[in-house]
């Protein structure tokens, strides 16, 4: 089976460790993961601010990418559920401006919908990869802290991801999981929302904070980075002494690691 | 739609202002988390629910796919039963209708049962201006009228109003309408209730014409169903001696088994009841009454030209994504400047009204895309998707534009991209953590910037060929 790791932009520019951490994780569990050098993006950013055009061409090249690969392993949420749940939606003519004259002349036979069809049923959440494709929910790590997890909208109620990282988390040696009081409530970062809406996004974000500073956890975890940096980066305004990592960093870590 | 709104600023800024009130977040949250946990048991514990899900869905997006048929059908059983049927194109002619229907009474008062549709056209404003007055039965309806006020939820339009608010309001201006409230009257709500009982007890038996909206239109026999919590809506419909009720076209269902799916879906959704308490219906004029029935299109049959948008008129109106939405419990209905609030106006009012305004463009940027509209949403309707289909539509700023633009140039090579990353960690030391500029600083008011690494992960990757070195 090849395996690639799509890192995905943010990660790739900002939190290089968290794709470090994914290569680690999969190499301890015998998984070898190729890294596609083309890859940038997954055009989500475009699409959701409503650039249509330059996202599509974004995923073209994403589909491009991957298209040869058995599985495609994403450190995100968000991104993965971009290209799972809203590349179908692209090719059935959302942001199109005649959708119905789009979907007409491309409806599932345009290169562009059967790309989609044939790659994006391959990619994967790392938690869905490790838990369905892997078969593992222990993946031995050790991290001897308190944890508590925030599950991001995209991987909830996107992916569907369930209770999957928290299974991952569950088996890890040392870790203390403290339930987040309003887990499945947004924290507010919504991408570009987070400046549109600047002001409705830090209430958001400062409910949030107090729902994670209120358990006393020692580590907030999440699949995406992205809402990581926004909670984080409030919390870092705070003082509030409490670390934001993702789940990959975290399974990643062993006790001979330390 | 209502000129009410006209000239308001755009959504963030509306929203800034309601963030500031902090009775009126107290309020909302309040509400809305009762709300939502009553709407999730009553959900909860049917084992169909989402299979009455998809069947709200497929009878809607039927019934809109052959909407002129059963269009045409409800009015030949309308007009069989005795009732007028007037087709209006858009708000100012429905507006006209209904004026010259009261006028041709020669009365100058009408009592009206809540209605999104004729809040959406301004029919109290235009009926003012013929000197009709019309008087809000709905207690909360009531409530924003007495008050000077704006809806601000489609199912509980003064919920950011709480019971001491309501006391001085009542206090203060139910003299001018009616019989005034008792000076004695408490914040306790028997009381407030009691006291808009005996107010509006007043009105219902003295005004000689109602004015209603309906829930749901039934084809196959004419049928008109109202779904109300008080009786006030069905002493309007019953009492006065000319009933007209104004219809959007997008409210026909086809036959009464199609009504039971809806019955059951709607009163979950909205109230978080599991029977609606009370729901009228009636057929064409009863003995002694006159009827009239003006079917409203005022942009729908635009909305039903596109494909992905017109999802949106499968709305019921039980306002079940406006309760959890993380937006709108923080701002409350007015930010979004229509009678339609919250993530279901976020998608109907910049298709029924264009985007044309400041305001209107900035809607379907009123939303995080979180998707939990989209989860409890009766009949699936799905709001991200359609918040996404239009904001590609939406009027984009030059400064924005010029960004994305320039993202995606780079985002297009990996070798741009590359360039890019190397020079922000060359630079990483001169990123402020606490401040940026432009744009940028919208995000370091509340938050901090994560620090630049010194390296890429796919420059770490070429470096050390996948960490095997």
């Amino acid at each position: 089976m090849r395996v690639a790791l799509f890192i995905t932009c943010v990660n790739d520019t900002l939190f290089p460790g968290t794709g470090k951490a994914v290569v680690t994780l999969l190499r301890r569990l015998g998984c070898e993961v190729e890294f596609p050098p083309a890859q940038t993006c997954c055009g989500q950013m475009h699409v959701n601010t409503g650039y249509r055009d330059e996202g599509v061409r974004l995923a073209r090249s994403f589909l491009d990418t991957f298209a040869a690969y058995d599985a495609v392993v994403v450190p995100s949420g968000s991104c993965a559920s971009m290209v799972r749940e809203q590349y179908p939606k692209l090719a059935a003519g959302m942001g199109a401006t005649r959708p119905e004259a789009f979907a007409a002349a491309h409806g599932g036979r345009s290169p562009f919908a059967r790309a989609v069809a044939e790659v994006t049923p391959k990619v994967y959440d790392l938690s869905e990869f490790l838990v369905d494709v892997l078969g593992v929910t222990d993946v031995g790590a050790y991290f001897p802290h308190r944890v508590t997890y925030h599950p991001t909208c995209h991987s909830l109620r996107g992916l569907k991801v369930g209770d999957r990282p928290l299974r991952l988390l569950s088996n890890v040696r040392g870790l203390e999981l403290v339930p987040l009081p309003g887990a499945e409530e947004c924290c507010g970062f919504g991408g570009t929302f987070a400046v549109k809406n600047a002001a409705v996004s830090s209430a958001m974000c400062a409910d949030k904070v107090g729902h994670v500073v209120a358990t006393g956890a020692e580590v907030l975890c999440a699949t995406d980075n992205s809402c990581l940096m926004h909670v984080g980066g409030a919390l870092g305004r705070q003082r509030a002494g409490v670390r934001v990592m993702h789940l990959a960093e975290i399974l990643a870590a062993t006790e001979a690691g330390r | 739609m209502s000129g009410t709104f006209l000239g308001m600023p755009a959504f963030p800024r509306n929203a800034e202002k309601a963030l500031a009130d902090s009775q009126l977040r107290f309020n909302l949250r309040k509400a809305t988390h009762t709300i939502r946990g009553r709407r999730a048991s009553v959900v909860e514990e049917l084992p169909d629910w989402q299979g009455l899900r998809a069947a709200g869905k497929a009878i809607k997006d039927d019934t809109l796919r052959n909407l002129e048929r059963h269009l045409l059908q409800a009015e030949r059983m309308v007009t069989e039963a005795g009732g007028h049927v007037h087709w209006a194109a858009d708000a100012e002619e429905a507006n006209r209708i209904v004026a010259d229907l009261v006028r041709a009474t020669g009365q100058t008062e009408v009592v009206k049962v809540k209605s999104m549709a004729t809040q959406e056209i301004g029919l109290n404003e235009a009926l003012a201006a013929e000197g009709v007055t019309a008087y809000e039965t709905d207690l909360a309806e009531l409530i924003v009228q007495l008050g000077d006020d704006w809806p601000s939820h489609i199912l509980v339009p003064a919920i950011h109003r709480n019971r001491s608010e309501i006391r001085e309001i009542f206090l203060d201006h139910m003299g001018e309408w009616g019989r005034p409230a008792p000076a004695n009257l408490t914040d306790e709500p028997k009381t407030l209730a009691e006291a808009a009982r005996l107010h509006l007890r007043e009105r219902f038996l003295s005004t000689k014409v109602g004015v209603s909206g309906a829930n749901f239109l039934i084809a196959e026999t004419g049928t008109l169903v109202v779904l109300e919590s008080e009786g006030n809506g069905r002493m309007c419909l019953t009492l006065p001696e000319t009933l007209i009720s104004v219809v959007g076209i997008e409210k026909i269902l086809p036959t009464w088994r199609d009504l039971e799916v809806f019955l059951q879906l709607l009163p979950r959704s909205s109230t978080g009841e599991r029977m609606n308490p009370y729901t009228s219906m009636w057929t064409g004029a009863a003995e002694g009454q006159e009827f009239h029935l003006v079917l409203l299109d005022n942009g729908r049959t635009d909305v039903l030209a596109d494909e992905v948008g017109r999802q949106a008129l499968r709305c019921i109106r039980c306002s079940a994504c406006l309760n959890v939405c993380p937006v709108y419990e923080r701002v409350g209905g007015h930010a979004y400047g229509s009678v339609y609030p919250g993530p279901i106006g976020a998608i109907l009012t910049p298709q029924l009204r264009g985007m044309g305004s400041e305001l209107d463009a900035s809607l379907p940027y009123a939303s995080s895309l979180c998707g939990a509209c989209y989860d409890v949403c009766p009949v699936a309707i799905d709001i991200p998707e359609v918040l996404v289909h239009l904001r590609a539509k939406a009027p984009h700023r030059p400064a924005e534009r010029l960004g994305l633009k320039a993202a995606s140039w780079v985002l297009d090579r990996p070798a741009r991209l590359r360039r890019v990353q190397r020079l922000a960690s060359r630079f990483r030391g001169l990123v402020p953590k606490r401040s940026l500029p432009g744009p940028g600083a919208a995000w370091t008011q509340t938050r901090d910037v994560p620090s630049v690494p010194e390296e890429s992960f796919r420059d770490w990757w070429d470096r050390t060929e996948g960490g095997a070195r």
